[in-house]
């Protein structure tokens, strides 16, 4: 069962690619499957999925909680929507690069600042930074929109350098499915740059630095380099989230740099278990499809939400994929048990 | 001069308030090592009960009665927190600390859809009392008096607590348990009823702040998540765990924030943010706080 633990061996590389190949190959079905609505939500999820990823490299490995992460994610997609709004670009893949050399500038001047403290002062400085970039978003609204936001219509935007275009009758259920494949393709190198990431000795010095700092640094490894780069890689993975979530979500509005987004994402990450590989991956997309049932159901879905944030850590700190693994080890120790004599 | 005269009293009544938020969020970090996510709720909820209260009450006795409803909402914080702390927190103390955290972000929208459930959508006012008192002339502009009111509880409540903290014998084993819980429990503390006691403490102030704020400002949803922010900003600049450090903090936060309104709005908070996070730099434990 240790094929996606990050203290894999050789082994783990193989077995790691049995499981993800059908997971891939029904992910890539499952829109001939759907409705278009529910290609969407699965594709909001995989979105989270790449920011929870990228978050995962610092509380999972890194031993370091941000409290914001909605920033980064919120830089890429504001670059997204500036570009639409200032340069009238209309292509995916440049919105890709610009949000990724804008995030990339911010994330390393506010990683430089952060990475020195841990533990609490550490979230407070990064929920702290996060929030200037709120203020800025919410109160500069002759530049941003404000609250109103900018809009982005996928009508006006083509996917790989022009050769898709989403113009016409149906192109709504033409843009839902296409952005669904470019996510999934987009996501897939992600989880393989991450899992490559984890696994190289920079993962390994990173969970060394989470383990022990103190022997880390006998065993000369720079740690406050090593956490600048894994602080630097979360955030770009979030802020290539943000990008792609903002032609799918048609708007953008302050409310995605504000910080109860950098909760949601925390809770995402310890809903699929963060002690995991893959939970940050799952708990993403539970989380999307829970909070979208709990907001058409109930006017209280915020305490919905609560409920199950409180229950998850009292009954199930290690989270969905954390919890499974756990039956499974304890099963398979169970049958081991019964076979001997 | 006027206007500046008015400001400066604007600045001291925001401090006021926003003092007693931060020093209950200081004094729970201080003892328990919660960062209380749900702290600004707490505040909400203290504003929404006393302002629902008032105003039920408003048609049917005297004015000065209204005065001693004020505390009500403190007061039911107080008894929130009291049944909050054993029952959600207690179990996760053996735990890392980010589960804490995310305890209290899950309080936090439990806290804010509940009052949206109790007290409804629309916000919710205690105007009465502020129109009872009038207002008074200040160089030629007027000011109400309920704010003056205001600022002389905050400085009351900050004196009262700090004699509380520094002068009683629960003072000496709530300071015990925040140096060393292990020794303090060693000598025979009864460390699980200082954690009640301070956490109960900690909500009752925030609380406080929002029965004493809700005749002049109304309690709507979402000032809460406003209000922690601040107060988080607050006790960055002052020190957590420190109450010299809530006023310090508080008191420089409001005339910031005053003097932005008036000559810098865009930037007005992200100046703030800007200053807590510099503190952090050069002092990350605050102005006063102890590492």
């Amino acid at each position: 069962m240790s094929l996606l633990r990050p203290t894999g061996d050789g082994l783990s590389v193989k077995r790691s690619l049995a499981l993800a190949a059908p997971l891939a190959v029904l992910l890539a079905v499952i829109p001939q499957l759907v409705d278009a609505y529910m290609t969407q939500l699965l594709t909001y999820g995989l979105i989270f999925g790449i920011a929870a990823l990228g978050f995962n490299l610092l509380l999972g490995y890194t031993g370091l909680l941000s409290f914001g992460h909605s920033a980064y994610f919120g830089l890429g997609a504001y670059t997204a929507a500036f570009m639409v709004k200032y340069l009238g670009v209309g292509s995916m893949e440049l919105y890709i690069l610009g949000g990724i050399a804008v995030t990339a500038v911010v994330t390393a001047a506010f990683g430089y600042v952060c990475v020195g403290y841990t533990r609490i002062f550490f979230g407070i400085l990064t929920l702290a930074l996060s929030q200037v970039l709120w203020t800025l978003a919410y109160k500069f609204f002759w530049v941003t929109g404000g609250t109103d936001g900018i809009r982005v219509a996928y009508g006006k935007m083509t996917l790989l350098a022009g050769l898709v275009d989403f113009t016409g009758p149906g192109s709504y259920q033409r843009f839902i499915g296409a952005y669904y494949y470019y996510t999934l393709v987009l996501f897939a190198l992600c989880v393989v740059l991450m899992w490559v990431i984890v696994h190289s000795p920079f993962g390994k010095a990173l969970q060394a630095i989470r383990d022990n700092e103190t022997r880390a640094r006998f065993l000369g490894i720079g740690v406050r380099k090593y956490r600048l780069i894994a602080f630097l890689i979360s955030g770009l993975f979030a802020g290539l989230a943000g990008t792609l979530w903002v032609p799918l979500n048609g708007l953008v509005t302050p409310d995605i740099v504000y910080w109860p987004f950098s909760g949601e994402i925390v809770f995402m990450t310890v809903l699929g278990g963060f002690r995991t590989f893959s939970g940050p991956i799952i708990g993403a997309i539970v989380f999307n499809f829970l909070k979208t049932y709990a907001v058409a159901s109930t006017a209280y879905w915020q305490a919905a939400l609560g409920i199950v944030l409180v229950i998850l850590v009292m009954a199930l700190p290690a989270g969905i994929v954390g919890g499974l693994k756990q039956v499974a080890g304890a099963w398979r120790a169970r049958g081991r048990g019964d076979g001997a004599p | 001069m006027d206007i500046l005269a008015v400001q400066f009293l604007n600045s001291i009544f925001y401090a006021s308030i926003l003092f007693l938020i931060a020093a209950g969020l200081s004094l729970i970090y201080g003892v328990m090592r919660i960062v209380n996510l749900a702290h600004g709720a707490f505040y909400a909820l203290g504003a929404y009960v006393t302002a629902w209260t008032i105003g039920h009450a408003v048609a049917s006795v005297h004015f000065s009665i209204l005065f001693l409803l004020l505390p009500v909402g403190a007061v039911a914080v107080a008894a929130v927190g009291a049944l909050i702390e054993p029952l959600l927190l207690r179990p996760l103390y053996g735990r890392p600390e980010e589960y804490l955290l995310l305890v209290t972000f899950g309080l936090l929208l439990i806290l804010e859809d509940a009052m949206h459930f109790l007290f409804g959508g629309m916000p919710l006012t205690a105007g009465a009392i502020m129109d009872s008192l009038g207002s008074f002339p200040v160089l030629g502009l007027r000011y109400p008096v309920y704010n003056v009111l205001v600022i002389a509880i905050g400085a009351v409540a900050a004196a009262l607590l700090w004699a509380f903290v520094y002068r009683t014998r629960f003072g000496v084993m709530l300071r015990a348990t925040s140096q060393d819980r292990r020794m303090a429990s060693a000598l025979g503390l009864d460390v699980r009823r200082v954690y009640v006691q301070a956490f109960a403490l900690g909500c009752f102030i925030a609380g406080l702040g929002g029965a004493i704020v809700v005749p002049s400002q109304a309690a709507v949803l979402g000032m809460g998540i406003d209000a922690l922010i601040l107060a988080f900003v607050v006790v960055v600049i002052g020190g957590l765990g420190s109450l010299e450090g809530a006023l310090i903090g508080a008191l420089l936060v409001s005339f910031v924030r005053t003097a932005g309104i008036q000559f810098f709005p865009e930037i007005e908070l992200a100046v703030l943010y800007l200053i807590a996070a510099a503190v952090l730099l050069v002092r990350p434990t605050g102005m006063f706080g102890k590492a």
